[in-house]
């Protein structure tokens, strides 16, 4: 083994190639990896010692030297033989530098192959020359086409195992791109190596003398990719506002695409209204221009109360501005995506609260067939409606993928729940406008002499919800109180009559039934709502939804013991029968409010007692 | 060795390469500030902390970063080290937090008779975690780079800590794109790697370019110095024992990184300049992280510290 050597440097900085290594578990990714640095003379001495010294403790290539080890960072990695995580690799040669990001194969993993190809701009997709094209291998090329790559090597490994033989290649090289050609505009370059003797990964293998195409590094050396970013137009999304002092108010931000210079004309999505850059300044000196990729703080001539999360464009060349489009969506959560519930969506350096309104498909990963379903599981595709709570700036991602990009992340776990990537805008929204009234909440409201308002009872079935709610109307009433109460079990004999008890149809039941409530509260009525009503999350929908009006979330506090020995339908009986599938509390989780504004403990008090509380909080809060 | 003080071939694309990184840095930074109540950056006074300080500067002029900087104290940094500290956050107006494990002092847990792991533990892990915990910040910067080590490679920009600041390997977040998903629960804390794509060459040659002040250890000069096992450890001050036999001998050495004195093993160089170190690094054949003895502890050893809530 030679040092690294003084005819390869380690770092020169040419253009930059970022790539990644996928495809399916033990198909060879980071041992093509590791290959490739040490026959570029990149690896240490101290990290080849490291690596023989773990060859012969956890290596699974006998006496030779195992170099996926290099790649495989983490203790369980080592110790199972398999990556999970993305590893990130920084090298060069005289022609180029390189980021590879080697990206595991297991199923399981997908979302750690996924965060890989999200910043790469070709993919190197390793085939067993044993196996061919697995399901793995497609749904990977499948996400990488998805995440925008158009560039796609097919390393057809192992080929000493297959006697070297051209017709094994081609024949998986052909039915690859059979596949590849439901993707959008891949370029697809077929190599046959080993990598582990290192054939046709720098050097051409003299195994394989039918193969006349590129070497895998003469292949990354040569291609080309361009982003283009600079070509497109104007594209500034606010990250923070910069406020030193009195006199100075600078837009700081990343320009996602385009160009831009003192004097420039500029959009301010949104608001409908221009201005033009001042000045951009940095820490080096005022620029004359700046471009897509460049991390500058902008000026502008006209006093504009900008925020971060507003988009700065070219006003000649705008980009949609709705607040429902179409797009893709790769599911990243253990929690499926449920329709109708609400995530927070982050797109450039904007977060609104977002709900996927309709699923149109899945795609099948092996098919691509467009199949109908109602959820999406982790690491499934969909093509789903969204609806944001606000309008959002964007443009399609095909056009721009820093404009064309959103993450979803869940509201309670916090965790990136799914990636997406917008295709279109719907336009309802620009035809829809809202009517303006003359007669609002507050009139219809003041004419009643009270405050409109919404009191959310939640709780196990049988804690006591509807016999509560039914008397707190009764009381309410008998003040002269215009009232109203919507009951679980009587919406779903009419408006709800065509749902379930799945997760999915207990949110859409909530939606429905929130909105009914707030239109009653936009005829100023004081909306008593009475559902289980399990999860956390939809509570919360309906608090936001019918904001600003005042929400009470009452939870009827009944210990499931109590709501089982009462049974006043007789359906804990029934379910634990097994004659109810789905029944909160037994097989359907019931999620504990937080911070309820009450709590109601219902035993040993009475009915009327415990309506007493609520009242008492009505007046405090000047609702009635 | 031959050093050759020259600068790299092609300088623009250079240039274009390190601005790149740079805006990337810059991005990440304002991120963090955006959308964090409490950040801190945590500083080393190592080269790559201090390249973060001045990146710092670029990306919040010309207002001052809105953060202070948080040093962790183990007792056992080199002399120059401290001076140099106080020196730049007096000279760049900075807030400097400075914090030790007063209990793990008055243990008297050192790196010498305590072993390297133990005091690892104690005066680095657990002091940062005390400071993190007593201001409460929400997100800290670090100046760690994933070409530096191979479980370095595998951390997220944006690492999300549990409430005991531990870090958890097996299921990190998707990092999509450059859209961080910043969202915690009370007691979770965000650890912000804003370098994590630079290498050391990419470092050197932005010191070069820009013309950061960096702690002298970097550069070679004579310096007093013991040999043990294969490493130059040098003699800073009085504290470190020296085994029968041992007489410090004058060697002209510089370092890569720099840890504890005791634990961190120097060189031997004739690079005085950053062109002349980044002319080194092109044709040496050890890794920066060679010298770290605390590192080679065991084979898991840097991941098994992040963990349990190291940097």
């Amino acid at each position: 083994m030679s040092t690294a050597g003084s005819s390869v440097t380690r770092q020169h900085n040419k253009d930059l190639l970022r790539f990644l290594t996928c495809g399916s578990v033990d198909d060879g990714k980071s041992t093509l990896i590791g290959r490739l640095l040490y026959d570029c003379a990149l690896i240490f001495d101290d990290q080849l010692a490291k690596l023989e010294q773990e060859s012969r403790r956890f290596g699974t290539t006998g006496e030779d030297t195992d170099f996926s080890l290099l790649l495989d960072g983490l203790e369980d990695e080592r110790q199972q033989r398999i990556t999970i995580d993305v590893a990130y690799r920084f090298f060069a040669t005289p022609k180029r530098s390189f980021i590879v990001a080697d990206t595991p194969g297991h199923v399981q993993y997908t979302r750690n192959m996924a965060t890989g190809a999200s910043t790469s701009e070709l993919a190197v997709i390793l085939v067993d020359a044993r196996k061919g094209v697995l399901p793995q291998t497609r749904r990977h090329a499948f996400i990488c086409s998805l995440l925008g790559i158009r560039e796609i090597v097919l390393a057809v490994n192992k080929m000493d195992l297959v006697g070297f033989e051209e017709r094994s290649f081609d024949e998986i090289a052909t039915r690859f791109s059979a596949f590849a050609a439901g993707l959008s505009k891949a370029s697809i370059q077929a190599i046959p190596v080993v990598a582990r003797f290192g054939d046709n990964v720098t050097a051409r293998s003299a195994r394989m003398p039918w193969y006349r195409g590129p070497t895998l590094l003469e292949h990354l050396h040569s291609v080309t990719v361009s982003s283009g970013d600079a070509d497109r137009p104007f594209r500034f999304p606010v990250q923070w506002v910069n406020r030193p002092n009195g006199e100075f108010r600078g837009y700081c931000g990343t320009i996602a695409s385009g160009t831009i210079a003192p004097g420039e004309e500029v959009l301010i999505v949104g608001s409908g209204r221009c201005s033009r850059v001042k000045e951009i300044v940095t820490f080096d000196g005022s620029l004359d221009r700046a471009q897509a990729g460049d991390a500058v703080t902008l000026t502008l001539e006209t006093e504009n109360d900008l925020a971060r999360g507003d988009l700065l464009t070219d006003p000649a060349a705008p980009p949609e501005f709705v607040d429902q489009f179409a797009a893709h969506v790769i599911w990243l959560s253990e929690h499926p995506l449920v329709p109708g519930r609400s995530y927070l969506l982050k797109i450039g350096t904007r977060t609104v609260p977002a709900t996927v309104t309709a699923l149109k498909h899945r795609i099948d990963v092996n098919t691509l067939a467009h199949l109908a379903d109602r959820t999406l599981e982790l690491h499934e595709i969909g093509f789903c409606n969204l609806s944001t709570a606000a309008a959002v700036a964007f443009d399609p991602f095909e056009v721009n993928r820093d404009t064309g990009a959103f993450i979803l992340i869940d509201r309670f776990t916090n965790q990136t729940a799914g990636a997406g990537m917008i295709a279109f805008g719907l336009r309802r929204a620009s035809n829809l406008h809202w009517q303006a009234l003359t007669v609002g909440r507050e009139q219809r409201a003041t004419v009643k002499e009270q405050r409109a308002a919404v009191l959310w009872f939640t709780g196990l079935s049988g804690a006591g919800k509807s016999t509560i709610a039914d008397l707190a109307e009764k009381k309410l009433l008998a003040f002269g109180r215009h009232t109203m109460l919507l009951d679980g079990d009587n919406v779903r004999h009419g408006l709800n009559r065509d749902l379930g008890f799945t997760d999915a149809d207990r949110v859409e039941n909530i939606r429905r039934v929130g909105e009914v409530a707030k239109l009653m509260t936009e005829a100023g009525l004081i909306v008593l709502c009475s559902f289980i009503s399990p999860f956390r999350a939809e509570r919360r929908m309906v608090r936001e939804l019918t904001a600003p009006t005042a929400f009470l979330e009452i939870f009827v506090d009944t210990p499931l013991d109590e709501c089982m020995r009462r049974d006043p339908k007789g359906l804990y009986a029934k379910a634990k029968a097994g004659r109810i599938p789905h029944f909160t509390g037994l097989d359907s989780p019931y999620e504990t409010p937080e911070s309820p504004e009450l709590r109601l403990t219902t035993v040993g008090t009475t009915p009327e007692s415990v309506v007493e509380h609520i009242l008492d909080e009505l007046r405090r809060r000047n609702i009635i | 060795m031959t050093i050759v003080a020259q600068r790299p071939v092609c300088a623009g694309a250079q240039i274009k390469h390190l601005k790149r990184l740079e805006a990337e840095s810059i991005g990440i930074m304002r991120e963090v500030v955006a959308e964090f109540c409490n950040p801190v950056m945590l500083y080393s006074i190592g080269k790559d902390s201090t390249v973060m300080v001045h990146l710092a500067r670029k990306a919040f002029f010309p207002a001052r970063p809105p953060f202070p900087l948080l040093h962790i104290d183990t007792g056992w940094k080199f002399r120059e080290t401290i001076a140099f500290r106080d020196a730049i956050a007096r000279r760049l107006g900075l807030d400097l937090l400075v914090h030790a494990n007063e209990e793990g002092r008055a243990r008297g847990i050192n790196p010498i008779t305590s072993g390297s792991a133990l005091h690892t533990a104690v005066m680095k892990t657990e002091a940062l975690k005390q400071a993190l915990d007593r201001y409460a910040f929400d997100a800290a910067f670090g100046g760690a780079r994933r070409d530096e080590e191979r479980s370095r490679a595998k951390e997220r920009i944006f690492s999300a800590r549990n409430a005991e600041h531990g870090w958890n390997p097996r299921n990190q977040r998707p990092e999509l794109w450059r859209l961080y998903n910043t969202r915690l629960r009370d007691g979770e804390s965000m650890r912000v790697f804003p370098l994590s794509n630079w290498t050391e060459q990419d470092v050197w040659e932005y010191i070069a370019a820009e013309e950061i002040d960096v702690v002298p250890l970097y550069f070679a000069a004579l310096r007093p110095v013991v040999r043990r096992g294969d490493a130059w450890i040098m003699v800073d001050d009085e504290r470190l024992p020296l085994e029968p036999g041992e007489h410090p001998e004058m060697r002209r050495v510089r370092f890569r990184t720099l840890g504890c004195y005791p634990l961190t093993g120097a060189i031997e160089s004739a690079a005085a300049t950053p062109a002349q170190i980044v002319a080194e690094l092109r044709d040496t054949s050890r890794s920066e992280r060679h010298g770290r003895l605390i590192d080679s502890d065991e084979e898991a050893a840097m991941e098994r510290k992040k963990r349990e809530g190291y940097f």
